[in-house]
């Protein structure tokens, strides 16, 4: 039996906790306790979570799944219990095949050309939001005036949601997002978000827009309570990720200036450079975990059916036997391959988006604001460690 | 250098599209992936092999 459980105390703002670094220095995959007292498993090794997340004998149903930190303890046992109910259609939580209808609808809607083809919409978003932090009070928490509203007006056009709606579902997606959070809470979180967008549904099949859901309305495949579940998800998982990159990146640059330099100076820099920043950064805070469902054998070690495997992403993407001098943020170099957006068939379906704002938004800040600097000494910016999405709940910034 | 893809496991995410657009594509319905040519010329076998290793599916592969 082991006693070690999944460490998250970060001892830095942009790495993952110490005693993960322990972990990797001693290999790959690592006998893990759950938060229920489950004995599963923990992966720190590049290749062995790659490997997990495209193996179909690994499965990301929350029933099967145990918790595997306490705070999520509730909520897992209400999953099992059947007390919480995931909305149809919220197909992140399935596996294949029943998984394969969904992403299919939707991945017509996220391809690289059509993101590309939103690309001066993000420039105008972008300018403005930058137009209206320049006219505003200093310092400004860069949070709230850049890298929250960027993607939260980019998702919101996209789906045809109204932006003017923002301030509820941000509050109840911040719900969804903490770590320590309460049953009813979240019931009451999801109840409010699936109600905004199944009225949402009903609007656009009375009144359908230029917009992906009255797509998706139109298109007929989908029942009104598919479609509110994956509204639901493409609207969550659509601004808190993208927002928490582009401030915890901000963060990254503003003390690594000699890195920040290069991304403001060189237009050519920016694509390596998202790719660098996700995979220093990996704000995926806990997880992802999935659940064996036959006896695999994993870099020497027997995972019997049942057994939990949690990866640590933000770790994994530290491993030195696939990137040289990880733990240096270097914006120069082929960062690719990173597990950030997750790998297999769960992989995001927003990722040519997200990299589409960040390329767009990194460089438009620090080009607008080339005196950018932060507003309180670094130690005291307010990380995210209480999210499951990491970053940092403000950024003061002056310039 | 001859490459296959298989639009039944392919999941549309994109990363070979990104990667060598000359040779990738994406279906417009579907997002699931299309092959511009199936014989690369040699100077982009480079990039491909790239693009193989980033697919997240294993929707495509090739023979050499």
């Amino acid at each position: 039996m082991s006693d070690q459980t999944l460490p998250l105390q970060r001892d830095t703002p942009f790495g993952p906790p110490d005693k993960l670094y322990d972990l990797r220095d001693e290999g790959h995959i690592h006998p893990m306790t759950y938060a229920d007292g489950h004995q599963g498993w923990l992966v720190t090794g590049y290749a062995a979570a790659r490997a997990v997340l495209s193996d179909p004998r690994f499965s990301n149903r929350p029933e099967r799944l145990h918790p595997p930190i306490p705070q999520r303890a509730e909520l897992s046992e209400g999953v099992k219990e059947g007390a919480i109910k995931l909305p149809p259609g919220f197909f992140i939580r399935m596996d294949a095949p029943e998984h394969t209808r969904y992403r299919k609808l939707l991945a017509g809607q996220f391809t690289v050309r059509r993101m590309k083809a939103l690309e001066p919409r993000i420039e105008e978003i972008t300018a403005g939001c930058l137009e209206k932090m320049a006219a505003g009070d200093r310092p400004a928490d860069l949070v709230e005036d850049f890298a929250l509203p960027i993607p939260s007006l980019v998702i919101c056009e996209l789906l045809g949601v109204p932006y003017e709606d923002r301030d509820n579902f941000h509050a109840d997606s911040r719900v969804l997002t903490r770590l320590e959070v309460k049953k009813d809470d979240v019931m009451a979180a999801v109840g409010r978000l699936s109600m905004f967008m199944y009225e949402l549904i009903q609007r656009k099949r009375d009144e359908p827009g230029d917009d992906l859901l009255s797509g998706l309305v139109a298109g007929g495949e989908l029942t009104d309570e598919e479609l509110t579940g994956v509204a639901f998800l493409l609207l969550v998982a659509g601004h808190e990720t993208t927002a928490n990159m582009l401030a915890l990146g901000t963060f990254a640059l503003l003390t690594h200036p000699e890195q920040l330099a290069k991304l403001r100076d060189d237009p050519a820099v920016a694509e390596n450079a998202v790719e660098e920043l996700l995979r220093y950064l990996t704000i995926i805070h806990i997880g992802p975990v999935r659940a064996a469902l036959a006896d695999v054998e994993l870099d020497g070690r027997l995972i019997r059916e049942g057994d939990s495997v949690t990866i640590s992403l933000p770790v994994v993407n530290r491993d030195p036997e696939r990137f040289d001098d990880p733990d240096a943020l270097d914006l120069t170099r082929h960062a690719g391959t990173h597990l950030a957006f997750g790998h297999g068939i769960h992989q995001c379906l927003g990722q040519q988006l997200a990299r589409a704002e960040m390329r767009i938004a990194y460089p438009a800040l620090l080009r607008r604001f080339p005196g950018l600097e932060l507003a309180v000494p670094a130690q005291e910016v307010p990380m995210r460690t209480d999210m499951s999405i990491y970053g940092v709940h403000r950024l003061p910034v002056t310039w | 250098m001859r490459i296959k893809a298989d639009t039944s496991v392919c999941i549309g995410a994109g990363m070979c599209a990104l990667t060598v657009p000359s040779v990738f594509d994406q279906s417009e319905d579907d997002g699931t992936v299309r092959l511009l040519t199936a014989d690369p010329p040699a100077e982009q076998e480079a990039a491909v092999r790239r693009a193989l290793t980033l697919c997240p599916s294993g929707a495509i592969s090739a023979d050499t």
